[in-house]
């Protein structure tokens, strides 16, 4: 008994301690968030809501009301990222992995620029180039600025899919006298699809989940989701940001925890090469 | 009509025609408005150049300009600690379940959204906020002793919660893919296993640490949700700023040398990174 206390549990204590300790830095802000979330009258210095209750939520799923119109809003603006990205990422990634391209890295790295350097003063020249156009304050500049964001990894990843698929089968397909335009949408494409879609809902939670670049391009017509939020938390309606906050979280832990299922093993070792 | 029909036939007109439109997008949508940011930084409002920009940024923000620098710092040495000693207990862990379960607990802050982790701090750092809640639920202080987190601190464990998962995932993928060999072999002869991480381990995965805390700086250079939200007064990060001057003035000059400023930041970081790697290189 006391060889089995020493050998089994002496040494998960300090194991013990500090995966709890751990378990509650990542855990205690979500819980806090949860607690928010269902709490109708809350303030200092009682530890947990007087009064619990589902009126934020029925105010936020209320037709036509603010919240569900910033929903729409950020559905409808991530969709279209999501086509624009792949029209011009999907025959870029071709040719990046197919067609011989001189300067191939070069072209590369220049997808992942948006992501080296520091953004907020870019976001303030895009709004004010946008506005010589008549595009801030539209769905369509938003757009614009969310399909930036995204294109390294729709382009990325893209590459990597159609890297990965078999060249003997494109060549078998030709070999049987098909065109280049058919080989690629019977053959190619179908094959590279898995990591595509991988891309796709990618692009789509960044597009989700975007602010800086809202917050300059899109007002003050345009309030999505993570708008909603700022503007929420802001005016200290914790219940309205929290509720907001869990809509916009369910989507990205539930991507983090299947992604291993969209981006296979072959396409994720390709990427960036 | 002869050369157009060549270049219709041209294998890498075709490419490059299918490369394009990506390539446009980043150069109209980012690669101009970040000229354009640069320019307007060193032009006076009557037109001609001058650093009166600068000179204001200097005068009004310094505070904020060093503020930025130490936190941003700060938060990717903290950054670079954490990840690696999960990286290295994922690595070199001896019982399994406790592997797992770090392996299954670290990686949820990974998607989450800024301005979602802003929001979930601003309550759970509160002076009312879960963590002093708990604080004095276990009797280690007086409800009135508690204090409200939401300040320089608050940034910095923001940014720490947020991005770790992010690096950790590269360390610990780096780490997984080293040959087991030269550890298992240390292990024998004795060596500990902090000792094994130090000195075997983390040479051989440096570049991929550098990298990813590279990305984490640039990212919480660019963050603006996070200080607004957790830290309203002064002094305040640069991307705050950048917004005040241009929602309150619209005051481009000094929105933009203040830009101006934040990549030199990136670039300066960038450049001791290069500057290693060409040291390295260069060594036998």
């Amino acid at each position: 008994m006391s060889g089995l206390w020493r050998s089994v549990v002496v040494p998960w204590i300090p194991r013990a301690i500090l995966l709890g300790l751990f378990a509650f830095a990542i855990f205690g802000p979500l819980a806090n968030l949860l607690l928010w979330a269902f709490a109708e009258v809350w303030y200092f210095p009682h530890k947990l809501p007087l009064e619990w209750g589902f009126d934020f939520w029925r105010q936020v799923f209320k037709p036509r009301g603010n919240a569900m119109l910033s929903l729409n809003n950020s559905i409808i603006i991530a969709i279209f990222t999501v086509i624009v990205s792949l029209a011009i990422a999907i025959p870029a990634g071709y040719a990046l992995a197919r067609r011989n391209l001189p300067w191939r890295s070069l072209i590369l790295i220049a997808f992942l620029l948006p992501q080296a350097f520091p953004s907020v003063a870019v976001y303030i020249n895009v709004a004010r180039i946008f506005y010589g156009f008549g595009l801030a304050g539209t769905y369509v500049g938003v757009v614009l600025v969310h399909t930036v964001q995204g294109l390294v990894f729709a382009v990325w990843i893209a590459t990597a899919a159609f890297s990965a698929v078999d060249r003997e089968l494109e060549e078998a397909a030709r070999n049987l006298g098909a065109s280049g335009l058919r080989t690629f949408f019977t053959i190619t494409l179908p094959l590279a699809l898995p990591g595509i879609m991988a891309s796709a809902i990618f692009v789509f939670l960044i597009s989700l989940d975007e602010f800086t670049g809202t917050f300059f391009v899109g007002v003050p017509d345009v309030v999505t989701m993570p708008l909603l939020l700022f503007n929420a938390s802001m005016e200290g309606n914790y219940q309205i940001a929290s509720i907001t906050s869990l809509l916009l979280l369910v989507p990205s832990v539930g991507f983090m925890l299947f992604i291993e299922r969209f981006l296979k093993a072959d396409v994720l070792a390709k990427v960036g090469n | 009509m002869m050369s157009f029909h060549r270049v219709l036939h041209d294998e890498r007109v075709w490419s490059f025609a299918l490369v394009a439109p990506a390539l446009v997008t980043v150069g109209l949508l980012f690669i101009y408005p970040l000229g354009f940011s640069a320019v307007s930084a060193f032009s006076a409002e009557e037109g001609g150049w001058t650093f009166a920009n600068f000179i204001k940024a200097f005068d009004l923000y310094s505070n904020d300009i060093l503020f930025t620098v130490v936190i941003v710092s700060l938060s990717t040495v903290l950054i670079g600690f954490f990840a690696i000693a999960i990286g290295g207990y994922l690595t070199l862990g001896e019982n399994p379940y406790a592997v797992a379960i770090l392996k299954w607990l670290y990686r949820w802050p990974l998607f989450i959204p800024f301005i979602v982790a802003a929001q979930l701090m601003r309550t759970f750092l509160a002076k009312n906020g879960l963590m002093n809640n708990l604080i004095v639920g276990s009797g280690l202080l007086e409800p009135m002793q508690t204090q409200s987190f939401l300040d320089w601190r608050g940034i910095v464990i923001t940014f720490v919660w947020k991005q770790t998962p992010f690096v950790a995932l590269l360390v610990a993928g780096a780490m997984a893919s080293l040959d087991r060999s030269m550890i298992e072999s240390a292990r024998n002869l004795g060596a500990s296993r902090i000792r094994i991480l130090v000195e075997i381990i983390l040479p051989q995965v440096r570049p991929t640490i550098v990298v990813g805390l590279i990305l984490s700086f640039v990212v919480m250079m660019s963050v603006l949700s996070v200080p607004i939200m957790i830290n309203a007064q002064t002094p305040t990060m640069l991307t705050v700023d950048m917004a005040f001057r241009i929602n309150a003035y619209g005051d481009y000059g000094v929105a933009n040398a203040l830009g101006f400023i934040s990549y030199l930041m990136t670039g300066v970081v960038a450049w001791i990174y290069l500057r290693q790697g060409v040291r390295q290189g260069a060594a036998p």
